[in-house]
């Protein structure tokens, strides 16, 4: 019934990016030349050292921040309307006074709704059982399952994450990065994944955007060519892993080390 | 075996100990005291005209149920109280939100609101029976009037500490502002809009009897400013006692319920 979703790529081009600080914190900038495109399709994973902007260009992408010196494009071939944009963020954010089925049907149009969208998305991610329950007393793990059907929930054209994993044990953050990469494969997006962690980069990204220490820039560009399906922490991702940090020691720091051409890459 | 016994009598008398201890039974006892209090006290006046026991009051109530109307002297206070409660909810609430949403708002309204915060409630109701006549809606307009600058404070308050995080939710996914507003912020004030509730109905149901004291010819109020003038004190505590009976039930039966519905997804 409902046509295939929208997908769209995404261009950023940010000069810069000032929080004027009041009286207790200082002005600061957060961005400064930070451009990229993220073609349509392509899961891209932002790297950078804590406090580098990510979160704030996610903000900016997601249309909760205009006040920037700048602009993030998301553009499809289908101009009419502005493609739907979903945002998974560091915590779920979850309605507390809500059940997890009305936690994911809140964000759908009627139609989408009435078809059971939501219900079915839920129940791909094993909590068809939870559907009644109220948030708070899902486990951690139960509730970025249903932060992350809700972001799938709308069909966007361009999925944003911030850090979404954090805070979860090994098997269980292993398990919701596969979820996440069946549903990416089975709904295909443009997805902008943001992260401290290279491991996890490796195995979800397609490419990793490695950012700079405030203000922060694109000190490298590097492409993930491992074939899918990928198993986290595998000898294939560590070797990945250490021919890129043998290359660019400092990546990890937030400058691209001594073997690479710096500043940004341009698309 | 001695032992045993022993045990067996000790654990009886730590239940019993717990049960007597236990919030029910020290709800009775409290309720039995003032009972009691109020017994002895009525030693001190023999005539049993200035204090009535206990029995006395209970026996003019049934009196005045069955010959004198109290119930419809009840009902036309209820409905003041009603009528004054939900003008001063809504009102109220709409400006607390305007005030904690809107900065500017909240410096334009800031004086008023204090003004009339500490306005006593005997002007508001002289100065509404002055400039609106004796009339139903001046008393109750006066009532509301007490009330409304509570409730600002208290959802006002809440609108404050309303959490942004949950209406970017709202934003990012596009959701219509009717939904953002009736789903997403003002399930966040269901906890401050419940206390103004709760201390709400308890204070218009006072400032509701000075209201007909001294300018309606019906009601509760009424009905004590007459006994004040009879000096019959039975009647005046029998009626208290009724209204007392009243918004007991109102809480236990509307306000407590509402509130476990409102919270039961803590």
């Amino acid at each position: 019934m409902h046509p295939v979703a929208l997908t769209a790529g995404l261009t950023v081009d940010i000069r810069r990016k000032r929080f004027a600080g009041d009286g207790r914190t200082p002005p600061h900038t957060a961005i400064e030349n930070l451009q990229f495109t993220v073609p349509v399709g392509q899961f891209c994973c932002l790297l950078g050292p804590s406090g580098c902007g990510k979160t704030t260009l996610l903000n900016i992408a997601a249309g909760l921040d205009s006040e920037v010196d700048g602009f993030v494009d998301i553009h499809s071939e289908s101009t009419q309307t502005r493609p739907a944009v979903s945002y998974m963020f560091q915590t779920p954010r979850l309605l507390p006074w809500m059940s997890v089925r009305d936690n994911v049907d809140i964000v759908l149009d009627p139609p989408a709704r009435a078809d059971g969208r939501g219900v079915k998305l839920l129940e791909r991610m094993e909590l068809g059982s939870y559907l009644d329950a109220y948030p708070t007393r899902l486990s951690g793990g139960q509730r970025r399952r249903v932060a992350l059907a809700r972001a799938f929930a709308i069909r966007p054209a361009v999925l944003l994450l911030d850090e979404p994993f954090v805070s979860l044990d090994q098997p269980v953050g292993n398990r919701l990065r596969e979820i996440l990469l069946d549903l990416w494969q089975a709904q295909p997006t443009t997805v902008l994944f943001v992260t401290h962690d290279l491991n996890e980069a490796i195995y979800l990204g397609d490419r990793i955007l490695f950012l700079s220490q405030p203000p922060s820039s694109v000190v490298h560009d590097a492409a993930v060519d491992l074939p899918r399906p990928r198993t986290p922490d595998s000898p294939v991702i560590n070797t990945f892993r250490t021919g890129l940090l043998d290359r660019h020691g400092g990546l990890l720091a937030g400058t691209a080390g001594p073997t690479t051409d710096s500043g940004s890459s341009t698309p | 075996m001695a032992v045993g016994t022993v045990d067996v009598a000790a654990t009886a008398w730590e239940r019993l100990r717990r049960a007597a201890g236990g919030p029910a039974a020290l709800r009775i006892f409290s309720f039995v005291l003032l009972l009691c209090v109020w017994s002895l006290a009525t030693l001190a006046d023999p005539s049993g005209q200035v204090l009535p026991a206990p029995w006395v009051v209970l026996d003019t109530m049934w009196y005045h149920l069955n010959e004198e109307g109290l119930l419809y002297h009840l009902s036309v206070t209820l409905w003041r109280v009603a009528a004054a409660f939900f003008g001063a909810m809504v009102i109220g609430v709409a400006l607390g939100i305007l005030m904690g949403a809107r900065r500017r708002a909240d410096i334009i309204l800031d004086g008023w609101h204090i003004l009339f915060l500490n306005m006593p409630a005997l002007v508001l109701i002289i100065l509404c029976y002055v400039w609106f006549g004796l009339t139903e809606v001046a008393a109750i307009v006066a009532v509301a009037l007490n009330k409304i600058p509570n409730v600002v404070v208290t959802v006002r308050e809440g609108t404050r500490a309303v959490d942004r995080e949950l209406l970017d939710v709202a934003r990012v996914f596009r959701v219509d502002r009717r939904t953002t507003f009736l789903r997403f912020f003002l399930p966040q004030l269901y906890p401050y809009i419940m206390a103004a509730a709760r201390g709400g109905i308890a204070l218009i149901w006072k400032i509701v009897l000075v209201v007909e004291l001294l300018g309606r010819s019906n009601g509760v109020g009424f009905k004590l400013h007459e006994f004040f003038q009879l000096f019959d004190i039975a009647a005046v505590l029998a009626y208290t006692l009724a209204f007392v009976v009243v918004m007991m039930v109102i809480e236990y039966g509307v306000m407590a319920p509402l509130e476990r519905r409102c919270t039961r997804w803590r």
